[in-house]
């Protein structure tokens, strides 16, 4: 009746598990509560849940990707605490199938479900506004990428109380992902996610590249988009390029498990090999997917708080593009020692090796951008600076794997785990981080509270270093990755260290939640009226904060690099002859259905339950259909509505 | 195949990194016990050292500028539109592209030499060991000495060790840290790694390519014995077990679980190769192909 | 600009910001086509790493008979034409030749489907389904996907051609039926390479 899903499927035989279900259950609940009580359900449901507003789609992502920071994030206090603990005699708190679900879903989490949405929510709330758009080219496209996301990202943590995750890693290798070595749920969770992920997210990198490439403002040439529009660029070519990869890997994978397919088994011709070449191929294209727009964050901030241009545009750009074109010739070095050969592992050594250095030139950019500026140590900045120290050793460590020579003593160890942290953290979650300090007030209309911020970043900081720098050092003693448990006295003390790096990062996290609350209560106090409160330099900075939902009373017309700036300079602020009716498009339920009937469709699949599945297949064909049969897809603001919502934002600048 | 020994600046900054390493005994990767590891060693200073020469000045640099641009020191000057010197930027990307091709031509080098596949240079003729992972369990054969062991492998000092490799279920990786380079097992196809202990010692074993539930206890004892004679009784001990390994007993031993220490004084005759040929079912000869892994693109003969 | 006042410009009046919905979309499809490329890329690759992992079973030399691939081919690049047919019937806006070229281009798709499912039976019927070597769980997936894309661009054009009987040759359903001409073009070209690389190659 139910497929493969029988009362078994729920985790009553481990506590941690049933606290982990029980404690997001009551967060849910309370939601649906507080929504009831302060009668605020219709207001979520019109304002924000059908909404086609880029900005209102982009805050929705930084949501989710916040609430997957700290479930990442539990999993690693759980991870932490599990190795400082199992020594010897001690097995610690986690049975190893249950350790080995929480590293992978750790991974699968943070990646996918929490720095994907980050970077992709801060596009769609920023994008349009730095190119003087009034939306992207494909709003409604963009609200199935938001809702199909959060279907994703709810299957994996249906996981947790609902039957289990993967036991294999994030990366899945076969043959242990096949039905023979993983016959229960967890790796079918994992496929189906990521699917549902894996689409959303290409229609994202369509959406955006069309929107950059389609809708800039007049006299905006490419070589006068902001650097961060241009990361994005890039990173949407690459997400183009290598997300149908993922699908067709996850989908063979599927084929596999579902109807005894030999892509990956061990008997029947299948060739395990074949996975690494195509999860990779994907999977490196992927971790620059996830830096590039960190990078583009600091190439806004660095200039603005040094007061300066920034330095070395075009070769910025050249670099971007360097990065691009060479993140997809990497992928073997996560497989040296897979035994491809000398010419074969030097080959892609040396292409590794290559990367480090547009990497190197951006650097130096940021460098000398703030060399003879006004250095301002504001939170973006000072998360910036933080990343230029950290992200430079962690890339130290990087070009020393790349070396197979080195690599074949540090694959798969804690060295190879503190580089990509190090990278990750230190690029990817510093830069998103530093984009919320700088985007807060612009999206929101008023300040974050910097106190808490800086204390935030100073727990962040001294707590990455004494979390990853033990891990390090167990990669030059040998200890490998994954381990539930180890036997080696010599491991013991830095794994403690590390833990205790990890506690003094949850203090982080607790300032951040500490400041988004402060700053929300206060918010009447650190109104931002101007728009500007931070003296930038792009278009986004020239309308309201927050702004109103056509973004750009009347279309900017761009005359060079830093368009906002630009205007500053030449004097006072200019009034439009007249205002003009705007297009936007309407709220549509569709996108979240398709949400909905893409959750029923994972969770089917996942369970083998063919009557639930296939309906709720047939449910995302007949929505495509129903929203193809109306027209009406737009309403106007009137001219006059437009000057009025402009100068009543005039009168509260004063 | 061109045999390139470690040139004099290799040896010397060898030599340096031992004398100023020797203080970190007991760091596996470090205080290798093999001339495969010793090389890797090497390989890894030389190329952070290389690094260093952009690293350091550029952490150097940030954070001097931080402090000196900061913007309540306004004695220093401030050029808000300079954003952009030639020099400056033909060096910042000259200096790294000259480090990287450096490291380049090294990490060709070096990638050939250690070569997993590629047998070591030595006077004493290499011992073949097979090894077969298992769930969750390491099993090594000796197919010229007609014995096998779990979880135990010996070998004499100083004589190169040519490990062959394969997996019964999923992808493992065989690994001893201080004897150097790792390489993965995999179900019907065979690698192979050479290693050697310059030095004897117990050596900790395990599999760094997670493969289940059994991963963390799947670690093994790699036993170079300070000569010959020790080696032939280490086999005479293996040899005096009641357990053979035919078809039966390794049945029994591919079921999922860990395993102590075991020896077995008979092998079934060519089992390490019927492991492999079993995941290739219905195979004639016609698809051999991808299925036998062997190294590309180096000269060994195979 | 006169007295710190901005005139509008031409895109400005618009109240799309000069923005052309249709060329949008024209080019966003472009853009989706060029990842389906990706996607079918990544097919073949499987397909050409596996080719020759029969284990035991059959080869393409003894599974594929070309006629019946000549005839899908044939249905298939017809149903291109006839599909061009029906572009000219919309720019004369001739409701009624539209629907014939476009009737013509679906029973044409559907043969070619009905071909293809025959002959994937067939081999399941023979004990030589996908789940019995890599080789052919390759042939299947590449070939597979092509026929689930042929399948979408069938539904697609039923839907279009019953939002023209009842909404008439609006701009929108122009647009629309650009869009799934691109796409089964594409579907025609993928096509190709299928029959040149799959079925001609492996006999």
């Amino acid at each position: 009746m139910f497929g493969k899903l029988t009362l078994d499927a729920l985790p009553l035989d481990s506590p941690i598990q049933m606290a982990g279900g029980a404690f997001m259950g009551v967060l849910v609940l309370a939601f649906i509560v507080y929504l009831v009580r302060t009668r605020k359900w219709s207001y979520l449901w019109k304002e924000w849940l059908t909404s086609l507003d880029h900005k209102k789609i982009g805050i929705m992502y930084m949501v989710l990707a916040s609430l997957m920071l700290v479930r990442g994030f539990i999993d690693a206090i759980m991870m932490r605490s599990q190795q400082a603990m199992a020594y010897g005699p001690n097995q610690g708190i986690l049975s190893p199938e249950h350790f080995d679900q929480i590293f992978s879903v750790h991974g699968t989490i943070m990646i996918l479900f929490m720095a994907m949405p980050f970077i992709i929510g801060l596009m769609n709330i920023v994008l349009p506004l730095q190119i003087g758009s009034r939306d992207v080219a494909f709003p409604f496209m963009n609200s199935v990428s938001l809702w199909l996301t959060w279907a994703g990202a709810l299957l994996v943590n249906l996981s947790l109380v609902i039957g289990e995750f993967a036991q294999t890693g994030w990366s899945a290798y076969p043959p242990l992902s096949e039905l023979r070595f993983s016959p229960e749920s967890g790796v079918d969770y994992y496929i189906w996610a990521l699917e549902i992920a894996g689409a959303a997210t290409l229609m994202s990198g369509i959406n955006f590249l069309v929107t950059i490439l389609r809708m800039r403002a007049p006299g905006m040439t490419l070589r006068k988009m902001p650097i961060f529009t241009w990361t994005s660029l890039c990173t949407n070519m690459l997400i183009i390029g290598a997300f149908p990869v993922l699908t067709v890997t996850l989908g063979l994978l599927a084929l596999d498990r579902y109807l005894g397919m030999h892509f990956f088994t061990n008997d029947g011709g299948g060739n395990m090999m074949m996975y690494a070449n195509l999860f990779w191929d994907w999977g490196h294209p992927e971790v620059y997917i996830v830096i590039l727009p960190a990078f583009g964050i600091f190439s806004e901030v660095v200039p603005t708080f040094s007061g300066k241009a920034l330095f070395g545009y075009t070769s910025m750009v050249v670099a971007t593009f360097a990065i691009t074109f060479l993140s997809f010739t990497v992928w073997l070095h996560h497989f040296f020692t897979m035994g491809s050969g000398g010419d074969v592992n030097a080959v892609f050594g040396i292409s590794t090796m290559l990367i480090a250095v547009p990497t190197g030139v951006k650097i130096f950019n940021w460098l000398f951008t703030m060399f003879r500026g006004r250095v301002r140590f504001t939170t973006p900045m000072l998360w910036t600076i933080g990343f230029m120290l950290v992200f430079t050793m962690g890339g130290m460590a990087g070009v020393l794997l790349a070396m197979p020579g080195a690599d074949f003593v540090l694959h798969n160890s804690l060295f190879l785990i503190a580089h990509f942290h190090t990278m990750l953290i230190g690029g990817t979650v510093f830069g998103v981080f530093a984009g919320v300090a700088y985007w807060f007030p612009k999206a929101f209309g008023f300040q974050l509270d910097e106190k808490l911020g800086k204390r935030a970043f100073w727990s962040w900081l001294i707590g990455f270093f004494i979390a990853f720098a033990p891990l390090y050092v167990l990669g030059f003693l040998g200890m490998t990755r994954r381990l539930v448990h180890y036997d080696n006295p010599a491991y013991r003390p830095w794994l403690i260290v590390a833990a205790v790096g990890v506690a003094i990062i949850l203090f982080g996290i607790l300032n951040q939640i500490a400041q988004l609350v402060v700053s929300i209560v206060n918010r009447e106090k650190n109104r931002d009226n101007s728009g500007d409160p931070w003296n930038g330099r792009t278009l986004e900075w020239s309308i309201p904060s927050p702004p109103p939902p056509y973004n750009f009373a009347i279309v900017p017309e761009v005359h060079g690099i830093d368009a906002f700036w630009e205007d500053k300079r030449s004097g006072s602020p200019k009034r439009p002859v007249e205002y003009v009716d705007i297009s936007l498009p309407r709220n549509s339920v569709i996108g979240i259905l398709i949400g909905a009937f893409s959750l029923g469709f994972g969770f089917g699949m996942v369970w083998h339950i063919w009557w639930l599945a296939i309906p709720c297949l047939i449910g995302i064909v007949a929505a495509f259909v129903a929203r193809a049969s109306n027209e009406d897809h737009e309403y106007e603001i009137s001219a006059a509505e437009v000057e009025r919502i402009e100068l009543d934002r005039r009168a509260r600048v004063g | 195949m061109i045999e390139k020994k470690p040139s004099l600046p290799m040896w010397l900054s060898g030599l340096g990194a031992v004398t100023f390493l020797s203080g970190c005994k007991g760091v596996a990767l470090l205080d290798p016990a093999g001339q495969v590891g010793m090389h890797e060693r090497t390989l890894i200073l030389i190329a952070t050292l290389l690094m260093l020469i952009v690293v350091a000045p550029t952490i150097f640099l940030v954070l001097f500028f931080i402090w000196k641009y900061r913007a309540s020191n306004t004695k220093s000057r401030y050029d808000p539109e300079w954003a952009y010197s030639r020099r400056i930027e033909a060096t910042m990307w000259a200096v790294p592209f000259l480090i990287v091709a450096v490291l380049g031509t090294i990490a060709w080098f070096t990638t050939h030499q250690l070569d997993p596949f590629r047998p070591l240079e030595s006077q004493s003729k290499p011992v073949t060991i097979q090894v077969v992972s298992l769930d969750w369990k390491w099993l090594f054969i000796y197919p010229d000495q007609d014995v096998a062991s779990v979880n135990q492998v010996a070998f004499p000092s100083g004589v190169p060790v040519r490990f062959v490799i394969t997996s019964a279920s999923v992808m493992s990786s065989f690994f001893i840290p201080r004897l150097g380079s790792q390489i993965y097992s995999m179900a019907g196809m065979q690698t192979e790694v050479n290693l050697i202990a310059d030095r004897p010692g117990s050596y900790d074993g395990f599999s760094s390519q997670f493969n289940g539930p059994g991963f963390a206890k799947m670690d093994f004892k790699a036993l170079a014995v300070p000569d010959e004679e020790q080696f032939e009784a280490w086999l005479a001990a293996a040899r005096a077990s009641p357990k053979t390994l035919d078809s039966m007993a390794y049945k029994d031993l591919a079921a999922p679980s860990n395993s102590p220490v075991e020896y077995y004084s008979k092998v079934e005759p060519g089992l390490f190769h019927s492991i492999i040929a079993s995941f290739m079912k219905g195979a004639t000869g016609v698809d051999q192909g991808m299925n036998s892994m062997t190294a590309e693109g180096s000269d060994n003969v195979r | 600009m006169a007295n710190g006042t901005v005139e509008l410009t031409p895109a400005g009046r618009d109240s799309h910001a000069g923005h052309d919905p249709a060329a949008t979309k024209v080019f966003g499809f472009w853009v989706y086509l060029m990842s389906d490329v990706i996607l079918f890329a990544t097919l073949f690759a499987t397909y050409a790493v596996l080719s020759r992992n029969y284990a035991g079973g059959p080869s393409g030399k003894q599974l594929f008979d070309l006629r019946t691939v000549l005839l899908e081919t044939a249905f298939l690049l017809t149903s291109s034409f006839t599909f061009g047919l029906a572009v000219l019937a919309r720019n004369a806006s001739r409701r009624d030749f539209l629907f014939i070229s476009l009737g013509f281009t679906f029973a044409l798709g559907i043969g070619f489907l009905g071909l293809e499912i025959s002959e994937f039976a067939r081999f399941v019927a023979a004990g030589d389904g996908p789940d019995r070597s890599a080789f052919i769980s390759a042939f299947f997936a590449l070939v597979g996907t092509h026929g689930l894309h042929v399948t979408v661009g069938l539904l697609w054009m039923v839907v279009l051609a019953w939002r023209i009987a009842t909404g008439g040759l609006s701009a929108a359903n122009r647009t629309r039926l650009a869009l799934l001409g691109l796409f089964w073009h594409f579907l025609d070209v993928v096509w190709i390479c299928v029959f040149s690389f799959v079925f001609l190659l492996g006999v």
